[in-house]
């Protein structure tokens, strides 16, 4: 801990601009090398989805429906998405969805703005504005241009329609549902070309680059501008992908990336499931559900993107916002009646950093008490990548119950009991520390100082590491080395849709150096990752871009990696 | 009815286009080979039916077997609400599973070994019983299956096509009713019927999608070839629902949907989670009544029980763990009492489907149904004497009303009995120690 702390803060302010000019004069990589990942075949996350639509076709489009849940392998919903397919019932609804959008993309209140041309007569064909409709919304659906048999097809589906529907706008709205049910839009399908800097390696096409690229910092497709820089081969070179980079990460746009990624890693897809008995804790419900995931996404992103902050201080920042719902569960008076407010607590408030928040405290419980273990085993596994194992088959569970004195007055005391059995200990001994020293806040996330009237302690110890209470918990998180060597890990996994391999181990701790060096700066940090080349290295003979012969060499590594 | 071979997309939109008949530019589907309407018009006997019911935390260990194995057993404390079913009830206990040296994942586990054949070590391996069924029984049908879960949690279904695809459960009643008798329901009473040109629209969209596929799984490696080739087997269901939708269905006596429900409140509450699942438990049956599915799944708590009472900060699930053994009763009355739900809550499903009369007949008497828990004790995780029964009449497949009690025996021989009975050419089942080649032949005919 020491050790990482101390040459950063000296270093800090040098390495961050050393980094930008190395970065921003599209200078070679200096990182180890490594031997890259498989092509990727991701499907759409629902966030992703909705917010290509959005992007594609504006905010007033509703995405109606429901979507397959996505599910979580490494900790990442991302990663999760490189192993998924879609089910019938998922494709069902994905069709409803399409369906309900291509209505509205030609209703009276879009189709002025959302088709670039009117046709000679609304009643016929127009080939010549379907070919420019299609062509362009297929660019940004695809996340390339449409082939000419693709785009040939569909005007000539379109026009058919028209003909003898006698509209001409059901055949664009028969495009617009046939292309968002389609493999190309609902799965991100890499390919990849021949390294030609670096005889035998291959790295991804242009496209693909700039997909990854576009999912990494926005979390949504290529815009014109990027497609633009694809199209012209310049995302082939380091300056022409060190520009774009410099544009995207410079946006505004980036918080949305931050907020995409700090969602999937705290798992805040559990929120749909999540429940509470309102008896014990009537103030919380789904309002408060949404604006507590808000409320750290906000903390997030002020913090990380509009402040450029160290992200150790998510685990201690005093500073927040709140809407009055909040306000209410944190008993903080909140002025605006509506809307959210910035909100600093007081130095030596117990809530402090986003481990105190609602997302998290209430997230990692049970519907009518809190959990020390689970929030243990979540934030070892959340924020600090390691992986708490099951418990054992046929476990004597006799041991954690004295059956002469039922009452155990406080979490501690009933985990005491299992916690002082080797059998359980192993495993316990490294969650519930963790877990009791947020025992001051219940399960739906207010504040206790005592529980079945006895007084609640928060002191302990973690990983060697001593506190006296929750602060100096939080305090303890902020400083443990795990921390930022796991956000470098996720961040990179999140990019590229894999767990990394262990040949990428020199160039992640290469990475969490840096990370260090620049003051443990996230855009700073997901700028160099873009801006390498291990970020678009392939490491098995994989697609050409429109050739459909594949060598099966690729499986077996493409195995390794889902492990 | 007559089969056209062409399935382009040009085809079938000349077909809407011109007002064509129904048959016009139909795809060559299995569907139309032998029809089920077909079948029903010439007195063949109805379907088979197929159906899961799974809870967590199992049921207690002395309290539910019956004291007499074979047939004319009678129910213990625990299940005796389904005593009124018991000659169609096989109720087989002492099975456990074998984790060949692999770590048990608590209440993960058990499922997993009875649905899979397997035990994974992280994510599931296999496609599960009711996917492997309803691809012999169920590929007829508008749904290949119908998947709902009790509890909340549409992640909690335990129905998966393969390694990669899970089949997400409905959570809501009133979605599902919307689902299966919303407006692309055909009533196959009504008297008159007129293909939907839209449909026929939707179909074309379709094709155009299928008709890729060839040229795209030559894009990708083998692991990604498999799940696009999911995608398009996902994509081909929808569009045998729009086939069927476009045939006039042949008439069924015993189909009238039932009412659009209003749902209880979604959640973990046993007293709505009850409600909802009796909702759910009269729009399956009713679904499988009109023939819009034969296969259907019910996860009524998922394995962690989170059934609760109101105002209580205890779960079923943690009631098996941290409550008391009462030393005069000899279990753990709270978590009993949610056990006792359960088993209602069965005889709810088994009552709701002998009520729906086929003939001289039930549709219980047509439906096999595997209910089922994941572990034998969930104070202790066990993973022996796992509570199993085969409940419904079988369609006549297998054998009904016998006690089963096959202590040490591997979970996986019930599964690979109910895949054999209902014709799955399937010789062996299950992987390591969980592979038997042995199906139950006490209950085979």
């Amino acid at each position: 801990m020491v050790m990482l702390n101390k040459p950063a803060r000296v270093f800090g302010a040098l390495g961050f601009a050393a980094a930008i000019a190395l970065v921003g004069c599209g200078q070679k990589d200096d990182a180890p090398p490594t031997k890259g990942g498989p092509v990727s075949l991701r499907r759409l996350t629902e966030p992703e989805y909705r917010q290509i639509i959005a992007d594609v076709f504006g905010t007033t489009i509703k995405v109606p429906g429901r979507f397959q849940p996505d599910t979580r392998d490494n900790g990442l919903i991302a990663v999760g998405t490189s192993r998924e397919s879609v089910a019938g019932t998922g494709f069902e609804q994905y069709d409803l969805t399409a369906r309900g959008i291509a209505a509205q993309v030609i209703d009276d209140a879009h189709r002025a703005t959302l088709i670039p041309c009117t046709p000679a007569n609304a009643k016929e064909k127009d080939d010549a504005c379907a070919t420019q409709f299609i062509a362009r919304t297929g660019r940004l659906l695809f996340r390339r241009p449409l082939t000419k048999d693709e785009l040939a097809n569909q005007v000539k589906d379109a026009g058919d329609t028209a003909t003898k529907l006698g509209n001409f706008y059901s055949g664009i709205e028969l495009s617009v549902a046939g292309m968002l049910v389609s493999p190309q839009f609902l799965f991100r399908q890499e390919a990849s070309v021949a390294d030609s800097d670096n005889a035998g390696q291959r790295k991804l096409d242009a496209y693909s680059k700039a997909s990854r690229l576009s999912f990494f910092l926005w979390d949504t497709s290529p815009d014109l501008d990027l497609l633009d820089a694809a199209e012209k081969g310049e995302l082939d070179t380091d300056a022409g992908i060190a520009k774009q980079v410099d544009r995207m990460v410079t946006s505004p746009r980036l918080a949305g990336g931050v907020r995409a990624f700090f969602s999937d890693m705290l798992g805040f897809d559990g929120f749909a499931a999540l429940q509470k008995d309102p008896t014990i804790y009537p103030k919380y419900g789904s309002a408060v559900a949404v604006d507590a995931q808000e409320q750290t996404l906000r903390t997030v992103a002020d913090l990380l993107v509009t402040n450029n902050g160290d992200y150790r201080d998510i685990f201690t920042t005093r500073k927040t916002y709140l809407t009055r719902l909040l306000g209410s569960v944190y008993a903080v008076p909140v002025a605006v009646p509506t809307g959210w407010e910035s909100h600093t607590y007081p130095e030596g408030d117990p809530r402090a950093g986003i481990l105190t928040q609602v997302s998290f405290v209430a997230l990692h419980s049970h519907p009518g008490r809190s959990s020390p273990t689970i929030r243990g085993k979540a934030l070892r596994e959340v924020f600090l990548c390691q992986k708490v194992p099951d418990p054992p088959g046929n476990v004597n569970f006799a041991l954690v119950q004295d059956t002469k004195n039922p009452a155990f007055h406080t979490a501690r005391a009933r985990l005491g009991a299992h916690i002082n059995q080797p059998t359980c200990a192993g495993c316990h001994k490294i969650m519930d520390p963790v877990g009791l020293a947020m025992e001051n806040f219940d399960s739906a996330g207010g504040f206790r100082s005592t529980e079945n009237s006895s007084p609640i302690v928060t002191s302990g110890e973690i990983d060697g590491m001593k506190f006296d209470d929750v602060l100096g918990f939080t305090k303890v998180i902020h400083d443990h080395p795990q921390a930022p060597v796991c956000l470098v890990n996720r961040i990179y996994a999140f990019g590229t849709g894999r767990a990394s391999s262990k040949d990428e181990a020199e160039w992640l701790n290469y990475q969490v150096k840096q990370f260090a060096a620049s003051g443990y700066k996230v855009p700073e940090l997901m700028r160099r990752i873009a801006s390498s080349k291990a970020f678009y290295r392939i490491s098995t003979p994989g697609t050409e871009a429109n050739n459909a012969s594949l060598s099966m060499a690729g499986t077996g590594s493409q195995k390794e990696a889902t492990k | 009815m007559s089969v056209m071979m062409n399935t382009s997309r040009r085809n079938l939109l000349r077909g809407v286009m011109g007002g064509a008949a129904v048959t016009v530019g139909l795809p060559f589907l299995d569907c139309f080979l032998n029809t089920n309407g077909t079948a029903l018009a010439s007195g063949a006997p109805l379907p088979t039916a197929f159906s899961t019911f799974f809870w967590g935390c199992g049921l207690n260990p002395g309290r539910w077997e019956p004291a007499k194995t074979g047939a004319g057993y009678d129910m213990n404390i625990e299940t005796a609400a389904l005593a009124p079913f018991k000659s169609r009830i096989n109720t087989i206990s002492g099975m456990k599973v074998f984790l060949d040296g692999k770590g048990a994942r608590p209440h993960f586990t058990g499922e997993m070994a009875i649905l899979t054949g397997d035990v994974p070590r992280e994510q599931p391996n296999y496609a599960s019983l009711d996917s492997i069924v309803a691809d012999t029984i169920g590929t007829r049908t508008r749904f290949r299956s119908l998947e709902v879960t009790g509890t909340g949690k549409a992640t909690d279904s335990l129905s998966r096509r393969s390694a990669s695809v899970t089949n997400p459960a409905e959570i809501s009643p009133a979605a599902l009713y919307t689902r299966v008798f919303g407006a692309d329901f055909r009533d196959p009473n009504s008297a008159d019927f007129k293909p939907d040109p839209r449909v026929m629209v939707r179909r074309s969209v379709l094709s155009g999608v299928t008709e890729q596929r060839e040229a795209l799984l030559k894009q990708v490696g083998a692991n990604d070839r498999q799940r696009l080739d999911e995608y398009f087997t996902a994509v081909r269901q929808l569009e045998q629902q729009l086939d069927l939708q476009l045939q006039k269905p042949e008439p069924l006596a015993a189909c009238s949907p039932s009412a659009q429900p209003t749902d209880a409140e979604i959640g973990t509450e046993i007293d709505s989670v009850v409600a909802n699942h009796k909702l759910f438990a009269q729009i399956l049956a009713h679904a499988v009544a009109c023939d819009q599915t034969h296969v259907t799944n019910i996860v009524f708590g998922e394995a962690t029980s989170p059934l609760r009472k109101a105002g209580t900060a205890m779960t079923h699930h943690i009631y098996t763990h941290e409550e008391p053994m009462d030393p005069k009763l000899g279990y753990q009355p709270n978590a009993t009492y949610f056990m006792g739900r359960i088993v209602e809550s069965l005889a709810f499903y088994l009552a709701t489907l002998d009520s729906i009369k086929e003939g001289d007949h039930t549709l219980l008497d047509r439906t096999m149904m595997l209910a089922h828990s994941e572990t034998g004790f969930a104070k202790i995780h066990a993973l022996e004497n796992i509570p199993m029964f085969i409940c419904g009449g079988c369609n006549g497949k297998m054998k009904t009303g016998q006690h089963l009690k096959l202590d040490g025996e591997p979970v996986t021989r019930v599964g690979l009995t109910i895949q054999q009975s209902l014709g799955v050419p399937v010789e062996a089942w299950g992987t390591m120690s969980l592979n038997t080649s042995k199906p139950l032949s006490e209950l085979m005919v």
